[in-house]
């Protein structure tokens, strides 16, 4: 008996190991020098599929049912065969869109639908939960069999408390390792090279553990494979057993069990996670696609050998086992230590990149989505979302592996090994109508994909997953034999009559079968909505060259909204790289995105979020149709190759054409930039001489004329103090705008209530307003108004806007009127006058420097008195409230008829609210 | 009693501007824009005019136009006033007739003496 120290040990040794080999991998990826770029890699990552199935349960299926097992290694070998064109296309696929799971890829597929994509997420959960189970049992049933044998332990785990069963605490180291090496990143899109790294170096240790076994079963235990092999021959029951006819279900059960390998190679989440999402270099398929089939052959070699042996040798018990018996009953302490560590290699790499891919589901699909919806989250401060959405992959890791265990402990022991492991394959085979037929039939609609994976599930739950909780007991199993309520064509294993058939290629043929048919019957009498046109275009095209360079956005949107959106989600830093080649200068948030930015954005988000959130993001922000749709489908249908050269003919003659363009505009743009200077100079000499006149003239005369009479004289000096205040004025708002405009201006944002500063500058002008005969109506409804900003600036800027208003507001009751209401996450406060209002095409003019404005239906007489201002006030607001994120514009006034200033500044975030 | 025009659009400067004109003995009309000095010129015939260039609505320019295009004015002394110190300017207020071109700020020692000779010329 080994003791379990040695065990432990060896086991927890191995995890460190593992460990290692992922910080690892994850310090060389941050340093730049990837480990996992290489096509070997890439093929022992896809040799994931091997789990502790494999290395235990092939032998078992072996001893029972004869060379059926190497259907599920042929199956993945076919899949490998067409990995240059159906792998490929996948990772184009996914590269381009930023997929992050199979749940993103049908939702992508079918229009970006959360639901479908939640959909998958959920059946992927109920269908998976039974595998990761598999591999908590097979640790822990070997581990028994270690440390018992002879003994067979007593393995009725369910009887013990939960805190004495070894699996749990599998499940919860388990649960720490993934959280650390598989939610490092918020893009789900992003390699976890440090986790390839691990599973790679675990496929190489299961495959060295069983081609040991095997050599020790064939060349120790017996002289060489004829020995082996004439001992068998020898026992013709034996022989039998092993042959092809011991396959179940016959020729039908054959290619059954070949289709269920194919196609959940193909659509299991941690197959599509290392083929597709975890792939760096789809060169790598061409090696793979040789490699990995060797592989399989490798550690297939010797499972009839061991099967042999075992039976000849151990009898019929617990064929599951023999891999790790037949070394033990040699009385050997190396070797079964090394197949217990190898089939901790197989069990362990499942459950981690199971785990991953199903997290992210369970992240993107379906608590996000869900979150979306929740205005809370509209208001989180930047970066705070990024944060939650690794928590909630956290705790999804954790509840996944806890689910796996609970199933573990309760239904584990009915079924052997292998057959929770194809009732797992079954469930993942129902995404691959949708996943497969939607990359090349471009009429697959939403709707049909939706239907059949209902349905397909449905069949498969009732066909294989309910008979298997009636044969643990926890339903009364007399409906398998009778069918429910009597109804004899709706006997699980017998639907509508098919009688005699294996359980699994029965439960594939009729689950397909209404998957498929739903897809292709309600699809055909669809129509696709343009985001699901395109989007299937997209799948079905991706080999397509150079379209993805085409971009897909038109909506109206500037930089600023699209920033801070990003910064909500994901977080400044991540913001700063996606716009790495942008200004940071303050000025752009005002610039309207380019296309090709918003698409930059959608993906970004898309690499966190899923592909369904972010576009329900994106469009959140996006004014008008978002997508160029008819220019894509137009592109996607000029299939012919002379139409594409043409293409790109015109493409590289318009790009010459702007190219030149863009030069001669930088010219003319320099010149203006000359002229305006120049300009400004002028303005700014004519703006100082002005009250400089007045000063000079007046120091003149109260120096030559001795005689004033006083109060004369008073007046005058009164004259020169206000002029040199004038100017002195004149000279600060030249100063803040040279500031603004060289980007020096400093200001002092601080959280504060806009409705306290509103009121605070209402009271400033409040006389003198009165003093002009002008009402000051406040509309102010709000309690507070939380924003960021410089209270002094955003005063001067309130201020200026009231004093303009209260300079235009005419005739007898001159009316201005403020009021601040909130709009899409902003503040708008609005400043009107019952003034003549400014025209259509002045209402930029007004923010331009030293611009009067212009009145000509006012009567010249009216005009006197009127005091007029440096025309820098407002190009200064508007450089102050562009500073803290905001917007300064002229409207017509919707209230009093004249002219209105609308300065609108974000909402601060809400947890910091609280002006300090 | 010789008659002054003084056109500009700032309050402050035609105070300062008719008290220099009351003291040097003559009197004075104002105006602030284009439209009233042309209208003050018809109704109150001025022996000078003090005229600002940039003026709302018509220019000081214009004004100077029109007075030197009507025979009547061509020959009333016109004075130009500008904040902008560009040479251009001084050109084309000569170019179009002005009798000279002063520069804001001004010595109002030289402005008066100014006056005075373009009046005593006229006379």
């Amino acid at each position: 008996m080994r003791s379990e120290v040695v065990v432990l040990s060896v086991a927890f040794g191995y995890l460190a190991l593992l460990f290692l080999i992922a910080a690892w991998g994850d310090r060389r990826a941050e340093q730049g020098r990837s480990l996992i770029g290489s096509p070997n890699v890439y093929a022992l990552s896809i040799a994931v599929y091997c789990t502790a199935w494999t290395f235990y349960g092939s032998v078992g299926r072996a001893a029972q049912f004869g060379p059926s097992f190497l259907l599920i290694y042929l199956g993945p070998t076919l899949a490998m065969l067409m990995a240059p064109f159906l792998i490929r296309k996948m990772v184009r696929i996914a590269s381009a869109q930023r997929i992050t799971s199979i749940a993103d890829f049908i939702s992508a597929r079918y229009g970006k639908s959360s639901s479908l994509g939640a959909l998958v997420a959920l059946i992927a959960l109920i269908g998976i939960t039974p595998y990761i189970a598999l591999q908590l049992k097979a640790i822990t049933v070997t581990h028994a069999v270690l440390v018992n044998y002879p003994d067979a332990g007593d393995l009725r785990l369910a009887n013990e408390p939960f805190w004495l069963d070894k699996s749990f605490w599998v499940a919860l180291v388990l649960a720490v390792f993934i959280i650390l090496f598989g939610t490092r990143h918020l893009d789900a899109s992003e390699r976890h090279e440090g986790m390839v790294a691990a599973i790679a170096f675990e496929s190489l240790v299961k495959l060295v553990a069983f081609l040991s076994v095997g050599i020790f079963t064939v060349f120790v235990l017996f002289q060489g494979p004829g020995d082996l092999f004439a001992r068998v021959a020898a026992t013709p029951a034996l022989a039998s057993r092993l042959g092809l006819d011991a396959v179940p279900g016959g020729t039908t059960g054959w290619v059954g069990m070949l289709v269920l390998a194919l196609l959940a190679f193909f659509s299991l989440p941690r197959q599509f996670q290392v083929l597709v999402v975890e792939n760096v270099d789809e060169r790598h398929m061409a090696r793979a696609s040789w490699l990995f089939p060797l592989y399989l052959l490798a550690i297939n070699l010797f499972v009839i050998p061991i099967a042999m042996a075992g039976l000849l040798l151990m009898g019929d018990a617990d064929p599951d086992r023999f891999v790790l018996t037949l070394p033990l009953s040699a009385s050997l302490e190396g070797l079964p230590l090394l197949v217990f560590i190898g089939g901790l290699s197989a069990a362990t790499s499942m459950v981690i990149v199971e785990t991953i891919a199903l997290s992210t589901m369970v992240s993107n699909q379906l608590i996000m989505p869900l979150l979306l919806r929740t205005r809370r989250l509209h208001r989180s401060a930047s970066g705070e979302l990024a944060g939650w959405l690794l928590g909630i992959r956290r705790v999804a890791i954790v509840l996944i592996l806890l689910m796996g265990y609970l199933y573990h402990a309760l239904v584990g022991d009915a079924y052997s090994l292998v057959t929770i492991g194809l009732v797992s394959f079954a469930a993942a085979c129902q995404f691959a109508p949708a996943m497969l037929l939607g990359m090349y039939w471009r009429g697959a609609h939403r709707r049909g994909a939706t239907l059949g994976l209902i349905a397909g599930t449905l069949v498969w739950a009732w066909t294989l997953l309910i008979p298997g909780f009636a044969q643990s007991g926890w339903l009364d199993d007399a409906f398998l034999e009778l069918g429910p309520f009597g109804i004899d064509w709706l006997r699980p294993y017998a639907l509508f009559g098919l009688e005699d058939w294996d359980i699994y290629t029965h439960s594939l043929l009729w689950s397909l079968s209404a998957n498929l048919g739903l897809l292709v019957g309600v699809s055909l009498f669809s129509r696709q909505s343009p985001l699901e046109q395109t989007q299937a275009a997209l799948f079905t095209e991706a080999l397509h060259p150079n379209l993805l360079e085409t971009s897909l956005w038109h909506g109206q949107t500037t930089r600023g909204e699209l920033r801070s959106l990003l910064d909500r989600y994901l977080g400044t830093g991540t913001t700063a790289r996606v716009f790495a080649d942008i200004e940071p200068r303050e000025r752009d948030a005002e610039q309207p995105a380019t296309p090709a930015q918003i698409a930059r954005a959608e993906q970004a988000l898309s690499g966190a979020l899923g592909n369904a959130s972010a576009r329900v993001l994106i469009n959140s922000v996006v004014r008008g149709e978002a997508l160029d749709l008819e220019s894509i489908l137009s592109i996607l249908d000029t299939t012919s190759e002379t139409l594409e050269i043409n293409r790109r003919l015109e493409q590289k003659s318009s790009e010459l054409a702007q190219a030149s363009e863009e030069l001669r505009a930088a010219n003319e743009r320099l010149r203006e930039l000359d002229r305006l200077k120049d300009e400004f100079v002028a303005m700014v000499s004519h703006e100082l001489r002005t009250p400089l006149t007045s000063i000079r003239a007046f120091a003149e005369i109260l120096r030559d004329s001795s005689d004033l009479p006083d109060e004369k004289r008073v007046h005058f000096l009164d004259v020169v103090v206000k002029e040199s205040q004038r100017l002195s004025r004149l000279i600060e708002e030249i100063l803040d705008l040279a500031r603004l405009e060289s980007g020096r201006l400093t200001l002092n944002p601080q959280h504060l209530d806009l409705v306290a500063l509103a009121r605070h500058s209402i009271d400033a002008v409040h006389h003198m307003q009165a003093d002009r005969g002008v009402t000051l109506e406040v509309a102010i409804e709000l309690e507070k108004a939380p924003v960021v900003g410089d209270p002094d600036r955003l005063e001067q800027v309130i201020i200026n806007l009231l004093d303009n208003a209260g300079k235009f507001a005419s005739g007898d009751d001159a009316k201005v009127r403020l009021s601040l209401l909130p709009h899409k996450r902003h503040y708008q406060l609005m400043v009107e006058d019952n003034g003549p209002g400014i025209g259509e095409e002045e209402r930029e003019r007004v923010f331009e420097k030293f611009h009067q404005i212009q009145d000509p239906e006012q009567a010249p007489d009216k005009r006197h008195g009127r005091p007029r201002g440096s025309g820098l006030g407002l190009p200064i607001s508007r450089g102050i409230v562009a500073h803290l994120g905001g917007r300064l514009w002229a409207e017509k006034a919707p209230n009093l008829g004249g002219a209105c200033l609308i300065m609108e500044l974000p909402e601060a975030p809400p947890d910091t609210a609280e002006p300090g | 009693m010789a008659k002054v025009l003084v056109v500009d659009d700032e309050p402050n400067i035609v105070l300062s501007l008719e008290f220099l004109m009351q003291q040097a003995g003559f009197e004075v009309v104002t105006a602030e824009d284009g439209e009233s000095a042309l209208s003050r010129v018809q109704e109150g015939a001025p022996d000078l005019v003090l005229l600002d260039i940039s003026l709302p609505g018509i220019s000081g320019f214009d004004v100077l136009e029109r007075l030197r295009g009507d025979t009547t004015h061509a020959r009333l002394p016109i004075i130009m006033l500008t904040a902008h110190g560009r040479e251009v300017e001084r050109e084309k207020g000569l170019a179009l007739g002005a009798d000279d071109y002063v520069t804001k700020p001004f010595s109002t020692q030289a402005l008066v003496e100014k006056v005075k000779s373009l009046l005593s010329e006229v006379s």
